[in-house]
């Protein structure tokens, strides 16, 4: 019973969110106060039967309901607890219900907290959020209902792919989609102001904490798809530039760009235009990511649904999400750029510059994601475009960005002097210099000139962010005051400086090797002894495993024992690797078991990964920064 | 002014690139390794499981490497094709059974003929990863000289292979 529960409350949701886009928005041009009233408990009203079907299919898994062709597909008896909840998003149906869920969680909280807002402008952000979440119900309902029944009902499942089974994966997808989905929040702010009569200065303002909210959980949510990728996949790396992590990561270089921009236009009131553009940019970004990967027109290798007659309906959702939205900007923006100087060295040319650099760097990534498509299509050969060549083409305008984040952090609105700006920045730059020289060469053994130009500006980012730190904190009179918007701003780029460092060290000191073991075998590699002592056969909840005792010696002292898996599932039958890792602060030390290779030899592949930690620490620095600067109390005014 | 259209250009211009490879062929992939000399491998023989089959004892002949297992519905669709053209004896069939259960393997040759010449049995999907294989059924084209000529994503069948394999062989010739 409880899948129809859900299928109806769907349906119930899908009908409500008709009524709160027309009658929010129709309320809002007509200035009728009934309408607009009734847009939040229309909204209010939405998000509590997407919750309702979000329970029921939860309830389907955890209650191993396989009447349900969804849950018979996706989950088995046997799965643990955990993972039969995450296998809810672990496929496409449920993954769209996620994403249906996490945006009436979105309205919901812009309901909640807009009330100080211009009524009128609230109303058309509900709106707006309203007829988003009718297009995806429906895509839902007619392409993808995760409550359809089999009959008759298979006694057991199918089981959730293997390689979703891992807490990385169970909580990766939704912390991602907070991010995507959260940038809806500022294309209904952006579509909102742009309906306005006259743009209202303060929609800057509004939106900040919003659009940071989206990229902090963003940033998040790909760090952990990186770490999963990581230690899951046994790769080696930690970003491959697969066309779903770049549909990621287009969205973020946008949103990044996006926060950098709302702030010129906060506090100086230019670039409107621009920032509309990046609102509506990030989103669109968001959309075309995820769905063009969904609908088999980008082919992946985490593509998991391909099906012509959803991809005509994503293609003529996102005409209308996003051709309709950069109509209405190419008919409003012209009437809002306002002239307001500021000087050639100034922050406003910084963040311009920032703006620049990380539209570049998307559209060099939207470039090698489409290439191989576009070639396709006019007949011109079929190519893959890899890592190697986003690799380069990433270096272009990443280089120069990293230059100019301590120069925008230390310099001044309006006007600066190049002399003020140069005697901030040249004891941080001598000492990053210095540092950046000494570690890599002396430390580690080796330098070379992108080694030496990585290291230098990651901790001359290091030490600027600091320093920009200690300036947020100001003692007046014995009453500490910190200015939270500095403070979570000097955060971010903190965090920055540590992924770039993490990945300049990793990038050039990284080992990664096979090596055949016999039984009692000591090897080493990057200077650590590594001994296979036994492998033994193992049982776990749904799979068996073959696991490897190796010990790991620094010198003669005895630092771990590491015990990596291969692991066969049972119902599917695929073999996963389950590697050990030795993590340290300042290293990681990895190891999966490969194949057998006869007579109790094994191929073991052996992993050092210096710092490579320090590439996720930075990104939750960065989003901790994002955090602290939401808090700021301007916002709650 | 009028720079405010551009982004809806830029919009309207590679939404119809969407439309139109929404409706391709996907079955072709590009793959890296077209051109390349074939990944080096040896595996146990799926048949015999003392016998190790070596990559290096594959080669100075023109072969079609195909990846199979049990598990897979289109492996079955393209199977009569396969017993088909090895009947004709047109060129050597290497198979590589992938990520499959011993016995069930055994048991489907038994049931459904084996077109193989060899097969080498890839428990652990490892050689099939050097070879980028994306999911089965997926089939190579080797030439003599063990350079991979063509390779195609999907069962196979009649046209495909006079239309891409027949066609390759000959181009290779040539």
């Amino acid at each position: 019973m409880f899948p129809e529960i859900g299928h109806f409350a769907l349906i119930l949701a899908l009908v409500v969110s008709l009524c709160q886009g027309s009658a929010s928005l129709y309320g809002a041009a007509k200035q009728n106060k009934d309408l607009i009233t009734l847009s939040r408990p229309l909204a209010h009203t939405q998000s509590l039967f997407v919750l309702i079907a979000f329970a029921c299919l939860v309830y389907s898994f955890v209650s191993d309901d396989f009447s349900v062709l969804y849950v018979a597909s996706n989950s088995q008896l046997a799965l643990p607890l955990l993972f039969k909840v995450s296998a809810v998003w672990g496929a496409h149906e449920g993954s769209l219900l996620l994403w249906v869920l996490i945006l009436s969680t979105w309205t919901t909280l812009v309901c909640l907290f807009s009330k100080n807002l211009p009524d009128i402008f609230s109303s058309r952000v509900i709106g707006v959020l309203g007829f988003l979440n009718f297009g995806f119900i429906l895509f839902t309902l007619f392409t993808s209902n995760p409550f359809e029944r089999i009959f008759p009902s298979p006694l057991d499942g199918n089981d959730l792919n293997p390689l979703l089974q891992d807490i990385g994966l169970a909580i990766h997808p939704p912390i991602l989609y907070v991010g995507y989905v959260g940038f809806a929040v500022a294309y209904a702010f952006a579509i909102s102001a742009m309906l306005s009569e006259k743009l209202d200065k303060n929609w800057a303002k509004w939106t900040r904490p919003w659009t940071t909210a989206a990229w902090l959980f963003l940033t998040i949510g790909i760090a952990l798809g990186s770490w999963w990728a990581y230690y899951e996949l046994g790769w080696g790396g930690w970003w491959f530039w697969d066309p779903v992590e770049n549909a990621s990561f287009m969205p973020w270089l946008i949103g990044t760009a996006l926060i950098h921009s709302l702030a010129v236009t906060e506090k100086r009131g230019v670039f409107i235009s621009w920032t509309l553009l990046l609102s509506v940019s990030a989103f669109s970004l968001s959309l075309l990511g995820t769905f063009l990967v969904r609908s088999g027109i980008l082919i992946s290798v985490h593509a998991f649904a391909t099906d012509p007659e959803r991809g005509l309906f994503i293609l003529i959702f996102l005409i209308s999400v996003i051709g309709g939205a950069l109509l209405l900007y190419a008919k409003k923006a012209s009437d809002l750029d306002k002239k307001v100087g500021f000087g050639a060295l100034s922050r406003e040319t910084f963040l311009l510059l920032n703006n620049v650099l990380l539209v570049i760097a998307t559209i060099l990534i939207l470039l090698g994601t489409l290439a191989p498509l576009v070639l396709e299509v006019f007949n011109m050969g079929k190519i893959s475009i890899g890592a190697p060549w986003f690799e380069i083409a990433m270096l272009v305008p990443m280089i120069p960005l990293l230059i100019l984040v301590t120069m925008g952090m230390h310099s001044l609105w309006i006007k600066d002097s190049s002399f003020n700006l140069y005697k901030k920045l040249r004891s941080p730059l001598g000492i990053a210099t210095l540092v950046g020289i000494v570690i890599p060469t002396f430390y580690y053994g080796r330098s070379g000139l992108l080694l030496l130009i990585g290291s230098t500006i990651s901790i001359w980012i290091i030490i600027s962010s600091l320093l920009s730190l200690r300036s947020s904190w100001k003692n007046n009179q014995g009453r500490f005051h910190i200015n939270r918007s500095v403070a979570g701003m000097s955060i971010a780029h903190l965090g920055l400086g540590v992924f770039v460092f993490g990945v300049t060290i990793v990038s050039s000191f990284g080992v990664e090797t096979d090596r055949g073991f016999s039984l009692g075998d000591q090897i080493s590699v990057a200077g650590y002894e590594y001994k296979l002592n036994s492998i033994e056969s193992i049982k776990g909840p749904n799979y068996e495993a073959i696991e490897a005792d190796i010990s790991v010696f620094d010198g003669s002292e005895l630092i771990s024992h590491l015990r990596p898996q291969k692991r066969t599932y049972l119902v599917q039958k695929s073999p996963m690797t389950e590697a050990a890792i030795l993590a340290k602060w300042n290293k990681d030390l990895f190891v999966a078991l490969g194949d057998s290779l006869g007579n109790d030899s094994w191929s073991i592949r052996i992993q050092y990964k210096p710092m490579v930690r320090w590439i996720w620490l930075g990104c939750l620095i960065m989003a901790l920064g994002g955090l602290i600067a939401i808090s700021d109390k301007r916002y709650r005014r | 002014m009028k720079k405010h259209y551009l982004p809806i250009l830029f919009f309207l211009a590679i939404m119809p690139i969407f439309f139109i490879g929404m409706d391709r062929d996907k079955s072709v992939l590009p793959s890296p390794l077209i051109g390349e000399k074939i990944p080096q491998f040896s595996l146990p023989s799926l048949i015999n499981s003392e016998l190790q089959i070596d990559s290096s004892e594959l080669l100075n002949n023109t072969f079609l490497f195909n990846v199979w297992a049990t598990w897979c519905v289109g492996c079955l669709e393209e199977h009569d094709f396969l017993m088909k053209l090895s009947e004709s004896n047109e060129i050597p069939i290497v198979g590589l059974n992938w990520r499959d259960n011993h016995n069930d393997a055994l048991a489907w040759l038994r049931d459904y003929g084996n077109p193989y010449t060899i097969i080498a049995e890839d428990v652990s999907g490892r050689v099939a990863i050097d070879w980028g294989v994306y999911g089965a059924p997926e089939s190579f084209l080797v030439n003599s000289n063990g350079i991979i000529i063509h390779k195609h994503l999907g069962p196979l069948d009649d046209d495909i292979w006079e239309r891409d394999f027949s066609r390759a062989i000959i181009n290779d010739a040539n």
